[in-house]
């Protein structure tokens, strides 16, 4: 298995934003989970990811117990995330955004004289992952003037650069319009197979037409994990999240 | 041990702490509601010791000072926060260190111009200028004056801050701004009484000290940095904070100065302990600020109901 | 290249470079050496200021305690020759490895906190040292030490000459510059600049960013404390009032007119800021006045400070070409 969560909690005030979180993300495919505004969706990711210290519990990630590992580190390992407001370098160039990300894969950065602009091998290792994701002509354009969807497009592109063993994809169709969305379910399925994507997605068309396996999360706990059918007739998600 | 020593500087210590609270109370609700770093709140506390002066030599009166000077602070606070501040509150920090660096060269240099580069002073009524004498223990009555003036009005902002609707707002604004706005307030305005409030109380602890110090040009611009030791050590945006940092402040300073020699002497040698005592003790606030906000960032009385942001 | 020379930046800069090259042979000419004594100090505090736009420009760390580095770099000159050691190896190597060990470890400290509170954390770093020295009679305490000779470096500087000492600041200026340059378009740099405007994105991206911002923490200390050693050698005279934390608003003060985070900047706002000086100074002892107003309206009406300007100008050049 790619990821098992053993019992996480996390508690900020009198709230419990994570209850006893189990979960197993197999290798391949992908995982989505699912859950109202405000079932601490953001908090799991968080937490996953490493931006934030869990109360208890425990993770593993490929085989490595990574629940004190740094953010960093964890991105090395293979568990890259992306964010659900756009995160990306505004004054670069949507080029010099990924490139940062290739950069990151090759070893420290503490190399103060050779000009970026002028290493071959970093930008065409940069321009794969921006076709990959259909961002190729936009390469030399500053990442704040391109569209909103093409900065999601960008985010994902940054992700991929990593070499991921682990996408974490948070709302990657937040924001965006109706066309936008479809290419990014496009995007995403060509994605599948090539590494394990855990999803967490507020679309439910998005979560029925790519998701292998589907967990919903309310009120900080996961109620239900099963293929996307046994969760469309599960009655307490039903009652707990689709019912109204 | 002298205990005469000790109690009057506990008082010395009590008296500078109340000083750095009328300073450090603005400032530290300046900083947690604004988000804005004012250097030159210690200009406040310039312009009022000279204001106080100046109407001192001109009616004989410290009452009437005192209610010139902050009606003067008052004004001079709106004005502030109209012309400059308010276009700055939450913007970037290193804009908000630049223009209120330039503030404090031009309150300085204006000053200069209006009252010379000499200093003023001002001379206290002889009611004042006596001793108190209780049981074997004698005390300069101004500066039992000033203990007693600045604890009245640190328990008056205690009411403003947890009896008025005023207050509310302002503790609201400083545990969560955004809250405030969403409430349908007019930010603008609660802003503006909050700074020009903070200038008024800085500009009434410049006059309270004055008589002792005498007014001069820069009085503020030392006294501005340890205020900002006591915003960080009580809690930014607390002015219960403000009040327990800076009597705690107060306390360090002075007592490390007189006691912090004869401390290190029981540790280290007698020359070596008299080198190192007065560095230390001036150092002490600051090594306090450096620990509190490595392992307290929030201060060590943060305003209720404060976010981790 | 000769393209960006014709430009109207690439004017101005050259410009300044050409003047700053021949200056000591025309006021040599002109016998006004008090000119000399301007551009000496306009070319040492300008490696302050280029050493602090390292930090603020590119790594988003504003500080208000750089004046920290000066001090420290002047003292590894003052207190040496106050015990007769003259050699000026050893007066260099304690101002790198001084500036360089209080760099790295109030850095470690102050870079765990961010904004407001790195600005003030970094002011408290600095009120420790001014308090040290001032407390250490031996070294003369408030008034500090005069330095009766210049570093010594055998036969192959003479420093004690004017126009050596001009010339050797002006090399290692023009080498900081280089460095900086080179530095901000690495990958280095990059991940500098990354960390600047997004750090978490950073820190997702597999960036450690603690550690390259400390390392460019140290980078900045180290070259201020080589400035520190030249102002040491140059005022002949040091004191504890160098490392006041007015002095650490003065090198903002001059980076912002220069243009925050342009290469350039700090020749141009270092030079303006102590040409001005000067020159109000001499009309007016009200200087500090049109100082501060300068310093207001700069930062509301004139964004991107002298190098700002010079790129809008290159623009309209570009566009009338």
């Amino acid at each position: 298995m790619m990821l098992e969560v053993k019992g996480l909690h996390k508690q900020f005030g009198g709230i419990h934003a994570s209850r006893d979180i189990n979960l197993v993300v197999e290798k391949h495919g992908v995982h989505a989970i699912i859950g109202p505004n405000g079932a601490g969706k953001t908090t799991l990711i968080a937490q996953l990811s490493g931006a934030l210290k869990p109360d208890a519990g425990r993770l593993r990630f490929d085989n490595t117990d990574i629940t004190h590992m740094s953010r960093h580190r964890r991105a090395h390992a293979g568990l890259v995330r992306s964010f659900q407001i756009t995160s990306i370098i505004l004054p670069m160039s949507v080029l010099e955004n990924v490139m940062l990300a290739v950069q990151s894969t090759e070893g420290h950065s503490y190399r103060f004289w050779a000009p970026v602009s002028q290493d071959a091998e970093l930008k065409e290792k940069a321009m794969q992952s921006l076709s990959e994701v259909g961002l190729g002509n936009r390469a030399d354009q500053m990442a704040g003037e391109i569209s909103h969807g093409e900065q999601r497009q960008l985010e994902i592109a940054m992700a991929l650069a990593l070499k991921p063993k682990l996408l974490l994809l948070d709302e990657p169709m937040a924001g965006m319009s109706k066309e936008e969305s479809a290419n990014m379910i496009e995007l995403l399925k060509q994605l599948k197979g090539e590494t394990t994507i855990l999803l967490v997605e507020h679309d439910m068309d998005a979560v029925f037409s790519l998701a292998d396996t589907t967990s919903v999360l309310v009120n900080g706990h996961i109620i239900a994990t099963g293929s996307t059918d046994e969760i469309r007739n599960n009655a307490e998600v039903q009652k707990a999240y689709l019912g109204d | 041990m002298d205990w005469h020593l000790l109690i009057s500087q506990l008082l010395n210590g009590l008296q500078l702490g109340l000083l750095l609270f009328l300073l450090a109370s603005g400032l530290s609700l300046i900083f947690g509601i604004m988000d804005f770093i004012n250097l030159a709140h210690g200009s406040f506390y310039m312009v009022g010791a000279f204001v106080g002066a100046t109407v001192v030599s001109l009616t004989g009166s410290l009452i009437i000072a005192v209610v010139v000077t902050m009606i003067a602070m008052l004004i001079l606070g709106v004005l502030v926060d109209i012309l400059i501040a308010r276009k700055l509150y939450g913007q970037d920090h290193l804009d908000q260190v630049l223009v209120t660096f330039g503030l404090i060269l031009v309150f300085d240099t204006l000053a200069h111009i209006i009252w010379g580069s000499a200093g003023a002073t001002i001379p206290l009524p002889d009611v004042l200028n006596g001793q108190i004498e209780i049981a074997t223990f004698v005390m300069p009555t101004y500066r039992l004056l000033i203990i007693v003036c600045g604890l009245l009005v640190a328990l008056g902002s205690y009411f403003l801050v947890t009896r008025s609707r005023l207050g509310m707002l302002i503790r609201a604004g400083a545990s969560n701004r955004n809250m405030v706005t969403a409430l349908g307030v007019n930010i603008d305005r609660l802003y503006l009484i909050v700074f020009a409030i903070g200038a008024a109380m800085a500009g009434f602890a410049g006059l309270l000290i004055a008589p002792i110090t005498e007014a001069s040009i820069g009085m503020g611009n030392e006294i501005i940095i340890i205020a900002f030791v006591v915003v960080i050590v009580g809690g930014i945006g607390s002015v219960k904070g403000a009040f327990y940092g800076a009597i705690l402040i107060g306390f360090i300073d002075t007592l490390g100065r007189s006691y912090l020699d004869d401390l290190l002497k029981l540790f280290l040698s007698n020359q070596s302990a008299e080198t190192a005592a007065p560095a230390l003790s001036a150092m002490l606030v600051y090594i306090l600020m450096v620990v509190v906000l490595v392992f307290k960032p929030e201060g060590l009385f943060p305003p209720s109901g404060f976010n981790k942001k | 290249m000769i393209g960006t020379l014709s430009k109207p930046s690439g004017l101005v800069y050259s410009t300044v470079i050409v003047l700053l090259l021949i200056a000591p042979v025309v006021i040599s000419l002109m016998e006004h050496s008090f000119y000399l004594d301007l551009l000496t100090r306009i070319l040492i505090l300008t490696i302050a200021v280029v050493s602090l736009n390292l930090i603020v420009g590119y790594g988003g760390m504003i500080s208000l305690g750089h004046a920290a580095y000066l001090g420290i770099g002047a003292y590894s000159v003052g207190i040496p020759s106050y015990y007769e050691v003259f050699n000026g190896y050893i007066h260099l190597g304690l101002a790198i490895g001084g500036s360089a060990l209080f760099a790295l470890v109030t850095g470690i400290i102050c870079l765990r906190t961010r904004g407001l509170y790195f600005i003030l954390i970094t002011l408290a770093f600095t009120q420790m040292l001014y308090y040290t020295f001032v407390s250490i009679e031996e070294y003369g305490a408030d008034d500090g030490l005069v330095i009766y000779q210049r570093s010594e470096f055998g036969g192959l500087l003479d420093i004690e000459n004017a126009n050596t000492l001009y010339y050797a600041v002006l090399v290692v200026l023009l080498l900081s510059l280089y460095l900086m340059h080179r530095l901000i378009h690495a990958r280095y740099g990059k991940v500098l600049f990354g960390s600047k405007h997004n750090d978490e994105r950073m820190q997702s991206l597999g960036y450690n960013t603690y550690q390259y911002k400390l390392s460019c923490y140290v980078i900045s200390g180290t070259l201020c404390g080589i400035a520190g050693f030249f102002l040491g050698n140059f005022t002949n005279y040091i004191s504890p009032e160098m490392m006041d934390w007015t002095h650490s608003g003065e090198l903002i003060f001059m980076m912002v007119i220069g243009g925050t985070g342009a290469v350039l900047g700090p020749v141009l706002g270092t030079a303006t800021f102590l040409f001005l000086e000067e020159f109000l100074s001499s009309i007016t002892v009200y200087w500090h006045l049109i100082f501060g107003l300068l310093l207001i309206a700069l930062v509301m009406f004139g964004k991107g400070g002298l190098h700002g300007l010079l790129s809008r100008m290159d623009r309209r050049w570009e566009k009338s070409q």
